[in-house]
């Protein structure tokens, strides 16, 4: 287990003052000059080396995304612009840094912001995280104050404003294209790549869309040096993350550990095991409501690492284990998501918005049986007609939990069709 | 996706008060000079604050303030779920009911409000005090079940607990403070704790930037002496 004094996130459950006294008491703010000091180059090459992957769900490398900003300065500002609008079903850890831990963001904002050439970072928070909302500006408002942020943030030349804006309720705004238009004031839906962001993001001006979790380790990141980051974990799945771990266990919190950790180890670590025991364990969603189900067999022996995961044709995601115990109808369960994503479906593509529609409904039927076992590979079919399709991956993560259960809990879908036609034949003959 | 419409009953007129009309130029001032459409959701959200719900002469006031037409910033009301299109209740209650709060038995949370407010889901109680709603994700999973009251969260729910509350909210009394039902701290696990032990406040070591320093020039310098060098 990873050792107190290697955890990034000390304030995680909020026990400690969260303002920037006790941020600096806990190591924040910490010699922030020095490491601008160093230059961008360094910052950027030190993070290319700690191997951090993004932490907002698609695991691409931060240090590389950072290189893609243009060198140098030109007439059209670069941008930063933190994604906190955390909403993927099964995750909260985003929350718990914005509230607790503000000001590792904010002192991130400035160093990734500093290293892209950006003097204005805007951080996107969903609409409904009102109090974390609320610590985050008073954390922003004492930054300026103390002159951290500002004309001449930390003392080191750059000029670096940073601002709070309020997202209204739409998960399509946690992809980066949705969530700048957005932010530009419009709908928010996907635009088309390339493109990228890079290039043209915010207001047409170079643009880095960084996950909370990503931006908020690069401090630490930086002072300890990649080596110390990329001790933990396996190759090219380095560092320490924080994990969600909520359904079916006697404890469920967020922790944060080594990447890696096997699943297992995990929740009988920290969350005082499945509900029942072990062997109480039907299937594990391991990274938020986008990843296919796993079953119990492949939750025995699987590492929560990127390409551990990829390997089980499931993903690490954000992270966000959702454990379902034996009690579980894990049609229904997964039906649940199918009408998630029915919902929050932006409209923009036709295979998506009346996909999701489709898989929503028939999902609903299969729940009850109400279907014919045919049916069960047009399902899977349409995943895939759905998969690939769209302008962004929503529609991806649409057809993933759908085609988990297909996968893995097919039997359980036959089982549930011929019961409803034995009923059906039964109420006849009555 | 959802699709959702304007009320048919709606107001003649709406005006920002004056607290109201001085936060909305904060916040414009976020923004760059012509960008000020950015903030047509902030100000979206401070009419909703004001009034309830987003009314039609509210979204066309915005609409004039920010240089948008009218169907732009319809557009964006109609396609965030957090603006209410018609009147809510003066306390809005919404239960989160997707996967993680299902699984924790969300639906006692549900039975619980049901019974207590005397209104189903979506609907308002005819004193137009309470309205009952329910949320995609509000993305506190680990501290699941989860309902919001305004814009506090009420977590680690269930029917004893959310009854409890909505006595309170009925009775005009304090209501209990946010967060975790069952006194835990926040999304730490319950019982003994088994991280975050140590002194948070002790010194971390620092990396000698120094030498990081001198590495990267090696091998900046390096790097280019090889490009430089003829191909063999």
């Amino acid at each position: 287990m990873l050792a107190d004094k290697d955890r990034i996130f000390t304030n995680l459950y909020g026990r400690h003052d969260w303002r920037l006294k006790g941020a600096r008491a806990r190591g924040d703010w910490d010699g922030t000059k020095e490491i601008l000091a160093m230059g961008g180059d360094w910052i950027i090459d030190e993070m290319k080396r700690s191997g951090l992957r993004g932490r907002g769900g698609a695991g691409f490398p931060t240090g590389l995304k950072w290189s893609f900003m243009p060198k140098a300065e030109s007439e059209r500002p670069h941008y930063l612009v933190v994604n906190a609008d955390e909403g993927e079903p099964g995750t909260c850890k985003d929350r718990d840094m914005l509230r607790f831990d503000p000001h590792k963001l904010i002192e991130g904002c400035l160093i990734a912001s500093f290293a892209m050439k950006a003097h204005a970072c805007y951080i996107y928070i969903r609409g409904e995280f009102y109090n974390e909302a609320s610590n985050l500006q008073v954390a922003i408002d004492e930054a300026y104050e103390a002159g951290l942020v500002g004309d001449n943030a930390c003392g080191s030349g750059w000029k670096f404003d940073i601002y709070l804006h309020r997202g209204a309720g739409a998960y399509i705004c946690g992809e980066e294209t949705a969530l700048i238009e957005s932010l530009e004031g419009n709908k928010g839906q996907p635009r088309l790549k390339p493109p990228f962001p890079a290039g043209v993001g915010l207001y047409g001006c170079p643009t880095t869309v960084n996950n909370v979790e990503s931006i908020a380790v690069a401090p630490t990141i930086l002072r300890r040096g990649a080596s110390w980051f990329s001790s933990f974990g396996r190759p090219n799945n380095t560092g320490t993350k924080v994990f969600c771990i909520s359904g079916h266990v006697n404890n469920p919190c967020n922790v944060e550990d080594a990447m890696s950790i096997p699943l297992k180890e995990l929740i009988e670590k920290h969350c005082g095991g499945v509900r029942g025991g072990w062997d109480n364990l039907l299937g594990i969603i391991p990274g938020g409501a986008s990843v296919p189900v796993l079953p119990k067999s492949i939750c025995d022996t699987v590492l929560m690492d990127f390409d551990a995961l990829r390997d089980v044709k499931s993903g690490l995601g954000t992270a966000a284990v959702m454990v379902m115990d034996k009690s579980t109808d894990i049609v229904a369960a997964i039906s649940r998501l199918s009408a998630f994503y029915k919902h929050e479906s932006c409209g923009q593509c036709t295979p998506c918005r009346e996909g999701t529609g489709w898989l929503a409904r028939v999902m609903k039927r299969m729940v009850k049986g109400d279907a014919t076992l045919g049916e069960i590979d047009t399902l899977e079919q349409v995943t895939y007609q759905i998969e690939g399709h769209t302008i962004c991956a929503l529609g991806d993560a649409a057809a993933w939990p759908v085609q988990g259960l297909i996968r893995h809990f097919r039997p359980e879908l036959e089982k549930r069709i011929a019961a409803y036609r034995d009923k059906k034949v039964h109420e006849k003959a009555a | 996706m959802s699709v959702r419409k304007l009320a048919e009953k709606q107001p003649a007129t709406f005006v920002f008060n004056d607290e109201m009309l001085a936060r909305a130029k904060r916040i414009i001032a976020k923004y760059p000079a012509g960008r000020q459409a950015s903030a047509v959701i902030p100000l979206l959200d401070l009419a909703q604050r004001q009034e309830g719900w987003v009314t039609r002469p509210a979204i066309e006031v915005i609409g004039q303030m920010l240089d948008m037409a009218t169907i732009r910033v319809l557009e964006v009301a109609t396609f965030y779920t957090m603006f209410n299109l018609s009147p809510v209740g003066k306390a809005h209650v919404q239960i989160c009911t997707s996967l993680s709060c299902e699984l924790r038995g969300v639906g006692e949370v549900v039975r619980a409000c049901k019974e207590k407010l005397g209104i189903g889901m979506g609907e308002v109680s005819a004193d137009g005090k309470y309205s009952l709603g329910e949320l995609e994700c509000a993305g506190a999973c680990v501290n699941a079940p989860v309902f919001q009251i305004g814009d506090d969260y009420y977590e680690d729910a269930d029917y004893a607990n959310t009854s409890k509350v909505l006595d309170a909210l009925k009775s005009g009394g304090t209501l209990p403070k946010p967060g975790s039902l069952t006194g835990r701290d926040n999304a730490a696990p319950k019982g003994s704790p088994l991280t975050l032990v140590d002194d948070p406040t002790q010194p971390i070591p620092k990396q000698d930037f120094a030498v990081a320093k001198a590495a990267f020039e090696k091998a900046k310098a390096e790097a280019a002496a090889k490009a430089a060098a003829p191909k063999a």
